[in-house]
């Protein structure tokens, strides 16, 4: 199976691994995939008082487009306002990756861990904002 | 590292290289300086010449697995044996009844020749196998009944190694008047085959598995007690009748000369392929959380299929692309399935999906292992890193709590 450049570079130099402290006020927390399908991602942001994401970690078990998927999440969202971060779409990723179509799964769930993040993060700060849910 | 060629080749289960003296005997059944007659031509002797060769390579098939030479059918490979010993017998005693019995385990090549014969009305059980990827014998005889006609069960797993007792399967088989073919593509070279004492009626071999060229196999099909079969192809009885076609004199003296050596060779060989093997595992065995799949007794010399949990096969491959290995998620096709043999064990998803096949063969070098136990713990140790599966047993949190969303 032949991996683009992209997916390769994320993977060998995988971008902001690691993990924040779940039960710090500014982090949010997205955990999305299951072990039994082969990928689980978790994507943390850690957002100051202007609501910007400052900082965000990831750890992944999955295929090399999974990692390169989050790797290349953490590294938009960083600088973005929470507004801004939820418009990312796994089409972007799936473009910039250059993802064969057996992936695309792969971006799909990178977004929803950026939703789930940024949902998390609003649930402990008590904006019960109706996000509209991905299917 | 020294000489230490890469990538490392530890794919031996999924084919080999031709031996150099296979491919020797191979050239001289090709060119005009050579056999290239037709063996089928009764005429001359270049005819004369090629079916002589092809009859040597016969013997040499029939006697690495105790058959008598007229035994032997040359197929195209281990899936045509596969489909006409199972199609054929089928076919052949499908007034008897239209009862099949096999297991969940098998190649594709013969589940989905099984799955034919259910299209076209026959009646197949596919038996579960125990956690060590083993037949029950008990459960083989409760299946049996009046009308099944056909039991097929492989001699050596492809994937997880394990040897299945075929001896006391045919046993049952017999008692109950019931055709017992066994795919043997995995065990030739590997294990001991004597059909002049074993119970078995039809059995499929590949010659590329065992250091032979690929596109040729052959089928035993037993003559005392006499095993019928209707053939699958056509046209000019080529094979009495069993298997028509053009014989390749090229591709079956290859097979001939490979067969040979391997039973000449098997017993140092094997014992070179099991040291590394037992090296390899004991390599790996070292890091946590790692798990060998299929039994640890009754399994080939060269196979070791192993898990590493809280990482992803696939992943793991690719931080590998110094050894040739194989995996156990099929994550690449579309379908995103775990192995079905290691589902068949009983193996959680994640561990099915972790799982990789390493298979020794005849040209492993103790450096070779040696270098491949240092890339593995590389691999494995960053990509748990990146694992957040990892992360969590780490913290002592049981995965199985966790309510998963599906995707």
């Amino acid at each position: 199976m032949a991996y683009s450049d992209k997916v390769m570079d994320h993977y060998e130099n995988p971008r902001n691994v690691g993990s924040f402290d779940k039960s710090d006020d500014a982090v949010g927390t997205g955990m999305v995939g299951a072990p039994a399908c082969g990928d689980v991602m978790k994507l943390q942001i850690k957002v100051n008082d202007d609501g910007v994401i400052e900082d965000a970690k990831f750890k992944t078990y999955g295929c090399g487009s999974a990692i390169a998927s989050s790797s290349l999440l953490t590294e938009w969202v960083r600088g973005k306002s929470l507004e801004e971060a939820s418009q990312i779409k796994n089409t972007q990723i799936a473009e910039e990756l250059a993802l064969p179509p057996v992936k695309i799964h792969c971006s799909v769930l990178a977004e929803d861990a950026i939703k789930a993040a940024i949902s998390d993060y609003q649930e402990k700060h008590g904006a019960e904002e109706p996000e509209q849910k991905t299917a | 590292m020294s000489d230490l060629k890469l990538p490392i080749y530890l794919d031996y289960s999924s084919t080999t290289p031709v031996d150099e003296r296979v491919a020797e005997e191979m050239k001289k059944c090709l060119t005009r300086d050579g056999l290239f007659g037709n063996p089928a031509s009764r005429s001359h002797s270049f005819g004369w010449d090629a079916e002589k060769a092809v009859e040597k390579a016969r013997e040499q098939v029939a006697g690495l697995v105790g058959a008598d030479p007229r035994e032997i059918i040359w197929t195209s490979g281990a899936t045509e044996a596969d489909n006409l010993a199972i199609k054929g017998a089928a076919h052949f005693y499908q007034r008897k009844g239209k009862h099949i019995i096999t297991v969940k385990t098998e190649h594709k090549a013969v589940l989905d020749t099984a799955r034919q014969l259910e299209r076209e009305g026959y009646e197949v059980t596919y038996l579960g196998v125990d956690e060590n990827g083993l037949v029950d014998l008990q459960e083989l005889q409760d299946t049996m009944r009046d009308d099944t006609i056909l039991v097929s069960v492989m001699h050596v797993n492809n994937e997880i190694g394990v040897i299945q007792d075929i001896e006391a399967i045919g046993n049952l088989c017999r008692e109950r008047g019931i055709v017992f073919h066994v795919d043997a593509a995995q065990s030739t070279g590997k294990v001991g085959i004597d059909l002049s004492k074993l119970p078995v009626d039809l059995m499929s071999f590949s010659a590329h598995k065992t250091y032979g060229p690929k596109g040729i196999g052959a089928l035993y099909v037993r003559r005392k007690p006499r095993v019928r079969i209707e053939a699958q192809i056509h046209g000019g009885g080529h094979e009495r009748g069993m298997r028509s076609g053009t014989l390749a004199p090229h591709q079956i003296v290859g097979m001939g000369e490979a067969f040979r050596i391997a039973g000449a060779e098997m017993g140092t060989e094997l014992e070179r392929i099991r040291m590394l093997r037992d090296r390899l595992w004991e390599g790996l065995n070292d890091m946590e959380e790692v798990y060998l799949n299929g039994d640890k007794e009754r399994r080939v010399a060269h196979n070791l299929n192993v898990s590493f949990n809280f990482v992803e096969g696939e992943s793991l491959i690719m931080s590998l692309r110094d050894i040739a290995v194989s995996s156990g998620s099929a994550c690449t096709s579309a379908s995103l399935e775990p192995s079905y043999v290691l589902r068949a064990l009983g193996r959680d998803d994640e561990l099915a999906h972790s799982s990789i096949r390493f298979s020794i063969g005849r040209h492993t070098t103790v450096e070779e292992v040696d270098h491949t136990i240092d890339i593995v713990h590389k691999a494995v140790g960053k990509l748990r890193e990146l694992s957040p599966l990892w992360e969590m047993y780490q913290e002592g949190i049981d995965l199985k709590s966790i309510e998963w969303a599906a995707h």
